[in-house]
């Protein structure tokens, strides 16, 4: 069935003769990557306003594929169980050339962890949840619906903003302004911020459609399904998504030429659709025609004002790196910015985000920019060399892993940065984020991230004792009775993934910043300062 | 036929890249071109004969369709 679009309350500006207001944090955009920043901040305990210039959840499903990592994330901000629970839980992609299968690829083969390698949900319901996640905190974040801003300036460490709302316009001061207001980012038109990179000139068609008997054939688990060159659209790729509701997403490549007023019209859409579910009934949710570019800001931070997600970077939707991405800016920039602004760490620690999160969306352009140019041949001898790879992939397995619709989003690795401490390689690198594992105590289970979140955690695997630091959490997996809570690792998951007589220093977003074999107080406080941009 | 075993991952999409990007703006006889290059270096670089022979067998009986 069709989602119900509900109106959130629009709240007039606070009286004009009233001295402007002034605020620590202002978020700029409403959307999944603006809600999850005003919800992290809260989580820290720090008041933010997120000003918006609409009233209502994204229009049409959007971003629906949504990563392992972003669902741990989303776990810490207290969403994530909710969108599992709605969302359809998926984790092989297969590739097809022509009728034939080619290559099927498991993003996540082993067992033993809370999330899953994806889930498909619509954007509409991420928002929804995060909405309603924030309105939790009602003394904290203060959600401004018809809010736009319409010119902003910085000045004496902070940002003036001027603001319309149906009832007139009004000005407000931020010491931050963290602008998450999308791919077409009217803060950074306004600040006249390059934003190049390489654009693609295939268009797409994207049409959700609404079945009872879905087109895939009768298995067992959803699954993504890609084809190049399939029998019911030759010469072009196209991909299937399976959705909540009965909704299914279908992304059809189309010619560079296409023209849009045709293409967009219902009866094209449907005599496509139909080309693929034949006479299975549907009826048409939602559709639209896009093209793409790869681009980023060479600088995510610009002073006070720091720019996270799509208005930072933006990516082809192969490989689902553009929501999932988004997620991770914040995850990066909550804790931090939460700090400065508590005075726990310099300011400077931002900057930390910018060098991070910048490598990281640079990863993620790269990645879908070589997907999408091996789904989109722009010369006859690509189109050659991707028929024949295609071919031998039959056979081959070095061909059937050249085959690229998309490399499906990972966190990157922060390991290099002045962040992390240097050290001995373990099981799992350094600056790698956590690796989930089943834990157990006095007959609760739960999980890995679900303790190594919000704040600096030392967790000691073993036969290994972990001493007591200012601002550091501890916890044991597998050790004796001691002066910090202690899980056991189920079925040995975390002692396999983790090794034993080994400690970890996981950053509040989870990332492994130090490693310890002999733990004593003054090395593990010197990592501590240094994750906090206190030294190197 | 023979089943190689891949040699080319986990850098498999840089590599592929690579190829695309040396044949970038070169028309159809100049890719020829390059590809005959390429094909006598590399074989070179096999060395082993037998399995060039092997190479140009695999590719040669794989269908055609």
């Amino acid at each position: 069935m069709a989602y119900e679009y509900t109106e959130y309350p629009y709240k007039p500006p606070q009286s004009h003769t009233k001295p402007k207001e002034r605020h620590p944090v202002v978020i700029v955009g409403a959307g999944p990557v603006g809600l999850s920043m005003a919800i992290d901040l809260a989580l820290h305990g720090i008041k933010s306003i997120v000003l918006d210039e609409n009233n209502v959840v994204s229009v049409g499903s959007r971003a629906i594929c949504w990563a392992k990592r972003t669902l741990e994330i989303f776990d810490r901000l207290g969403v994530g169980e909710r969108l599992l629970a709605k969302g359809i839980t998926w984790k092989i992609g297969r590739q097809f050339h022509r009728e034939r299968e080619i290559y099927s690829f498991n993003l996540l083969p082993e067992d033993g962890h809370k999330y899953p390698a994806f889930i498909n949900i619509q954007q509409y319901y991420v928002e929804e949840y995060l909405i309603h996640r924030a309105m939790e905190f009602p003394a904290l974040v203060d959600l401004r619906f018809k809010h736009r801003v319409i010119d902003h300036h910085q000045e004496n460490n902070c940002v003036q903003l001027t603001v319309h709302t149906p009832d007139g316009e009004y000005a407000l001061e931020a010491d931050w302004y963290i602008a998450c207001d999308g791919a077409r980012s009217t803060t950074r038109e306004r600040m006249g911020l390059t934003f190049e990179g390489q654009s693609f000139e295939e268009q797409f068609l994207i049409a959700d459609i609404e079945m009872e008997e879905g087109p895939f054939d009768k298995r067992a688990d959803p699954e993504r399904w890609f084809w190049f060159d399939p029998p019911f659209h030759t010469g072009k790729s196209a991909l299937l998504h399976m959705q909540p509701d009965n909704i299914y997403r279908i992304d059809l490549q189309l010619d560079v030429d296409a023209d849009i007023s045709i293409e967009a019209e219902r009866d094209t859409i449907e005599t496509r659709v139909r080309a693929i579910v034949e006479n299975k009934p549907f009826r048409l949710d939602w559709a639209s025609i896009y093209k793409f570019q790869c681009a980023k800001l060479d600088r995510f931070v610009h002073g006070r004002i720091i720019f996270a997600g799509d208005s930072a970077h933006v990516v082809s939707p192969f490989g689902a790196r553009g929501g999932n991405g988004g997620i991770q800016d914040i995850d990066n920039l909550g804790w931090k910015l939460s700090a400065v602004i508590k005075g726990e760490a310099p300011a400077h620690l931002i900057e930390s985000y910018n060098e991070e999160r910048s490598y990281g969306s640079a990863e993620n352009i790269l990645n879908s920019s070589r997907a999408t140019n091996f789904m989109t041949p722009k010369s006859p001898i690509e189109a050659l060399f991707r028929t024949e790879t295609l071919r031998l992939a039959r056979n081959h397995l070095f061909a059937q892993k050249l085959i690229n619709s998309g490399r499906l989003s990972v966190p990157c690795s922060l390991a290099g940065f002045d962040l992390q401490t240097p050290g001995i390689s373990a099981h799992i690198p350094i600056g790698s984020s956590a690796i989930d594992a089943p834990l157990t105590k006095d007959g609760a289970e739960s999980w890995m991230i679900e303790h190594v979140q919000d704040q600096f955690t030392l967790v000691g695997f073993g036969d290994i004792a972990l001493p007591r630091i200012n601002g550091i959490q501890r916890i044991g997996i597998d050790q004796a009775t001691v002066d910090y809570p202690c899980y056991s690792a189920r079925q040995s998951m975390a002692t396999q993934r983790y090794g034993t007589k080994i400690a970890y220093l996981f950053r509040p977003d989870g990332h492994i910043c130090a490693t310890f074999t002999d733990p004593d107080s003054a090395k593990i406080e010197a990592a501590l300062q240094r994750a906090k941009g206190l030294s190197r | 036929m023979t089943l190689f075993p891949d040699q080319l991952s986990p850098n498999q999409d840089e590599f592929y890249d690579a190829l695309m990007d040396a044949h970038n703006g070169l028309s159809e006889k100049d890719s020829h071109a390059l590809n005959a290059r390429i094909i006598l270096l590399m074989a070179n670089v096999i060395g082993d004969f037998e399995k060039i022979k092997d190479i140009l067998n695999t590719a040669q009986t794989h269908p055609n369709d």
